[in-house]
This record gives structure tokens, sequence and C-alpha cells, in this order.
């Protein structure tokens, strides 16, 4: 991928390749590289070109001889198949909706646990709790404990008031599994933010206050400003690990009710419908979005990492 | 201090008091769900079936009982014990690969050590399901479906990357000029690493091990496509229950908290170093 950045630490110049005993320094330096390099491509690159391959192929597991070769006919199945289009916009909606509400939720539990006071360390820790259950667990507890319409623990509560008595799953299934993501993923935007809080410069904070900035101005023009990398950074990382969210939309709706997002629809056409070559068409436009993501992501990260080398 | 100053410091200061009301009520709302389930695994299946719910009913094991397979029922422990062999097998090979890897992109740093860091880290981008089904026709067509060393496999690559980019900021943070006082003093690699080296970067490395260990135990959609009886983990056991089961919410309660535990602990020893893991090493 694209690093602009150039080794400042590297000392040791291994230009000269022309004597034997530098290009041997030269692998000794690599050789404790390789092991990990090489288990990488093997395990991560050669499937997805086994993938891109197999996606140019007509070919259902349950009929291996009726295999043959098909060009592009499965990206035009995919584009235009109204349940896989479906399945690209639930993602991009899925994605986009818990990561915003989480990052804007996170947000403001970052700024409240930046200030001082009696049990920070105690709210932190059940704040943090969420994130660590087991993401099927959490799938299970929302849809069984939670949310069921006879004795779930949000109709009980509401219940109490004389409230209607929802049945959640059916009525808003999409919005159901947002709302269990978004309470796994707030914790996560909180810490990243709360990190990018507390590297704020205070005397500047301290100077602006001494002028007689008031704390909307300093929020308006010195920290969001300053957040705004760690901001990027948490909707980058949490849409890398949202749009492959697997586990919440085969929990709680198995894919029913319109919440089928891409990784579920892959999961299903070749674990189900045993279509292997639309399965990888359709794994190869995830990956084609996951690629348009990740530059933006990679990018916001490695100009992060430029400024800790240079602060170091 | 002056008495027209006062006035502001006090009104500040119980705002402040207010704010803190506010954290606390919002992190006891977030953890709110969590006490339930624990509440819930500790009631009878008819006292936590209720509507309103039953706070205060009394509390039984039999929750985790029927769980653990007491009352009949499958056992969890054969999905237990394969997840803690996939998590902590996978762990330790995270760890034999991506400590020599560190080194080398930090210590002594070959040339373009950044170009091969952003390398590991887009392989992390790549989703899952875009290998899913070569890797599951390799695993079929080689009687490896089904077989936990799969697992070890693919978890030791989806954890990989974030342990090199962890890792590499730890080893980073290790002085250069105590490694080279340590070279002149004439002690060799080995030792170097051993007595030098180690020492400041233990408490990263164990971090990164809690880390990897949760990623593994968590995942489901590798395990789901790959196992069946033999080697199936926890969180495919946790699978059993989505379709509703009668009155199952106690047990339901029960087995996510088991199978939760393990990471619970494993995040909040790992607290302070979580969101360097999570943010790939890029917020320390």
């Amino acid at each position: 991928m694209t690093a602009t950045t150039t080794a400042p630490m590297a000392t040791a110049p291994v230009q000269s390749a022309g004597k034997p005993a530098s290009r041997l320094r030269a692998w000794a330096t690599r050789a404790p590289l390789l092991p990990a390099l090489i288990f990488m491509i093997v395990v991560t690159q050669l499937p997805f070109v086994a993938t891109l391959v197999i996606s140019f192929f007509d070919w259902n597991s349950l009929y291996p001889d009726a295999r043959s070769f098909a060009g592009l006919a499965n990206y035009q199945q995919v584009l235009t198949d109204p349940d896989l289009r479906r399945s690209v916009w639930t993602t991009v909606l899925l994605t986009v909706t818990v990561v915003l509400a989480s990052l804007v939720l996170g947000l403001g539990l970052a700024l409240l646990l930046d200030r001082r006071f009696r049990g920070r360390g105690i709210v932190r820790t059940l704040l943090i709790a969420p994130f660590l259950v087991v993401p099927v667990a959490a799938a299970l507890l929302w849809k069984h404990v939670l949310f069921n319409p006879e004795y779930g623990l949000f109709n009980g509560l509401l219940h109490y008031v004389g409230g209607p008595q929802p049945d959640w799953i059916s009525d808003t299934p999409l919005l159901a599994v947002e709302a269990s993501l978004i309470w796994q993923w707030t914790p996560f935007m909180m810490l990243i933010l709360l990190a990018g809080l507390q590297s704020r410069d205070h005397q500047q904070i301290e100077a602006a206050r001494v002028d007689g900035a008031s704390d909307w101005q300093i929020f308006r023009h010195l920290t969001l400003p300053h957040l705004r990398r760690y901001l990027e950074l948490g909707a980058l990382l949490g849409s890398i690990y949202i749009v492959q969210n697997f586990d919440a939309v085969f929990t709680i709706t198995s894919g029913g009710l319109g919440t089928a997002n891409l990784p579920y629809t892959v999961y299903q056409t070749f674990y189900q419908a045993h279509e292997n070559g639309l399965a990888s068409a359709a794994g190869v436009l995830v990956v084609i979005g996951s690629i348009i993501i990740a530059t933006f992501a990679l990018r916001v990260v490695s100009s992060l990492f430029r400024e800790e080398a240079s602060r170091a | 201090m002056s008495t027209a100053s006062a006035a502001p410091v006090r009104s500040r200061r119980i705002r402040g008091a207010g704010l803190g009301v506010a954290a606390w009520l919002i992190g006891l709302l977030f953890f709110l769900p969590i006490a339930w389930m624990a509440l819930t695994s500790f009631h009878s299946e008819a006292d936590a079936a209720t509507n309103p719910p039953s706070w205060a009913a009394a509390l039984t094991l039999d929750g985790y009982r029927e769980f653990f397979g007491v009352g009949g029922g499958a056992s969890p422990w054969p999905a237990l014990i394969n997840s803690t062999v996939a998590s902590l097998a996978s762990t330790l090979c995270v760890l034999l690969l991506a400590l020599p890897a560190a080194y080398a992109l930090s210590i002594r740093p070959v040339k373009k050590w950044t170009d091969v860091l952003f390398f590991f880290l887009s392989t992390k981008m790549l989703p899952v399901v875009a290998g899913l089904l070569p890797i599951y026709l390799f695993a079929k067509n080689t009687d490896f479906l089904d077989n936990i060393w799969l697992l070890v496999i693919l978890y030791t690559s989806m954890n990989l990357p974030i342990a090199v980019w962890m890792m590499q900021s730890f080893l980073a943070e290790v002085p250069v000029a105590i490694i080279e006082a340590a070279h002149l003093d004439g002690a060799r690699l080995p030792t170097i690493l051993a007595r030098v080296v180690a020492p400041i970067a233990a408490p990263g490395i164990a971090a990164t091990a809690l880390i990897c260990f949760i990623f593994s135990w968590n995942e489901l959609l590798f395990a789901r496509v790959l196992t069946g009886v033999v080697a199936e983990t926890a969180p495919v056991f946790l699978t059993g229950f989505i379709t509703s089961q009668g009155l199952f919410l106690a047990k339901v309660c029960a087995a996510s908290l088991v199978i939760s535990l393990p990471v619970l602990a494993a995040g909040f020893a790992a607290q302070d170093k979580l969101v360097q893991g999570l943010s790939l090493g890029a917020v320390k």
C-alpha cells in the first residue's frame, strides 16, 4: 500500500548490494521479518486471488461438473440482483448509522470522562464493559433478554410507565441490529476520543481561558480541530469492523426482514445456496468497497504515525 | 480569593458536580444490560420471563446447571476447550511471528520499514468474506474441515497485523542508546534481547497477547463456516441459542456471561493498552 514516509531510523546503508558481505548483512536484517511476511501473504493474499479467479466462473458446488468460465456474468448478476443490491444498501446504512451514532455518543462520553470527578475510574470501567462482551453473546442478550416483546427488559420498563409494548425486532429490524451495535461500539469510540482529549495542549487551553474564551469557544476552536484526526481514525476503524459485521446480523435477525448485509449475503450465497462464482463476485465487490475506505484509513493512520514519530 | 470571583467558581463547581452525576448515570445505563444479564442468569426460568421484571426474585444456580448440561443437553465443555486451544495457540503463534518482525521494523529496521508496516495493516482491511470460500474449499479438499488447527492458522493471520503494529510501537520505545551501550559492553544479541529489550517491552507484549486472545475468542464467521461437531468454538455453541426454546432466558444469560468472562477479564487487564491495540498502535 502507499506509505509516503521514508525510514528516519534506518542508519545502516544496505544500498551497496555489490559486496557479498553487505548483502549478507542486509539479509540478516530482513530475516526476522520474513516468517511473518510470508505467512501473511500465503494466508491472506492467496485466498483472495483464488476468490478473484472463482468470481469469473459459473460454479455451483452442487453441480461441480457444470463449472464453466462465465466472464463478467457473475458481476452483472450481482449488480442487477435486487436482493444483493438491497444488501449493498443495507451495508451502507448499517455502517453509517452505527459509526456516526457511536461516534457522537462516544464524543459526549469522552468529554464527560475527561473531567475529574469522584469514581471516574469506575465509570470508565462500566462504560468499557459492553465492548468486552463476546459479540454473539451481546447479540443474544439484545435479542432475547432486552427486545423480547413479552418479557424483555425494554417492554418491562415501558410497562412501569404504561407505555406501548412494541415487538422491537419485527417492527424495526434494522434499528434493532443497529442499537445493539451502537451499544458495543460507543465504548470503542470513547476510548479513542478520550486518548485524543488527553493529548491536548493544556497550557494552550489555560491561556485561552485566561484570555476570556468560553467553554464552547474552547471546544469549537481548540478541542474539535485537535480531535479531528481522532474522529477520523475512530470513524474509519469503526467502518472497517462494522462493514464486515456478521455476528449481530446473523444472531438477531438471521439476515431476515431486510437486514442482510453483504458479509451475510456472501456467507449465505455459498454456504446455503452453494453459488461459488456468485459469492466470489460479491466478495470481490466487498473488497473494492473496503479498499476505498481503507485508502482513507491508511492515510489517517499514516499521518498520526508520522506525528508520533516526529514527536519521539 | 476575592469575593468577586467566588460566585463563578461556585457555579462552575456545581456544574462540575452535575456533569459528574451525568457521567455516573450514563455509565450505569450502559452497564444496565450486563447487570440485568447477570441478575437474570441467577433467576429461575419462570422468574426470568415476567413482565414487569422480577428484580428481587429468589436466586438460584439452575441457569448455570442447565448451561453446563447437568440436566441433559449438550455440554459446553468441548466448545470452551476448543476456544481456549484456538485462542491460546494462535496468540502464541502470533507472538512468535510478530516479535522478530517488530524487531526488524523498529530496533534494527530494514529498508522501507514503513512500507512493510503498512502492508501488514492493509491485510487487516481485507474483509474476511473475501477469502472465506477458497479457504473453505481448500479445507474441504484436504480434510482440514472441522479441525481446530485450521482456526489457529486463520486466527494467527487475523491478529498478526495488529500484533506487529502494537509490538513495533512498544519496541520503538526502547532507547537505542541503551542497546548500543549494552553492545559496547560486549553483550551479544540474545543477551540484549533478554536483558535489555524484554524488560522494557514486557507490559506491551502482555497487552498485545491479551488483545489477540480477545479477538480470537470472539471470532464467529470462520468458526461457523469451518467447524462442525468436533472443533466447534464457544461463539458457535452460542449460536445454538438463536432460535427461542421456550423459557430459556436464565440459561442464555448464564451461557453468555460464562463465555464472555475470559474476554471481560482479559479486557480489564489490558485496559490501559486497549486503545493502542484497537487503533493498531496509532493512538497511545
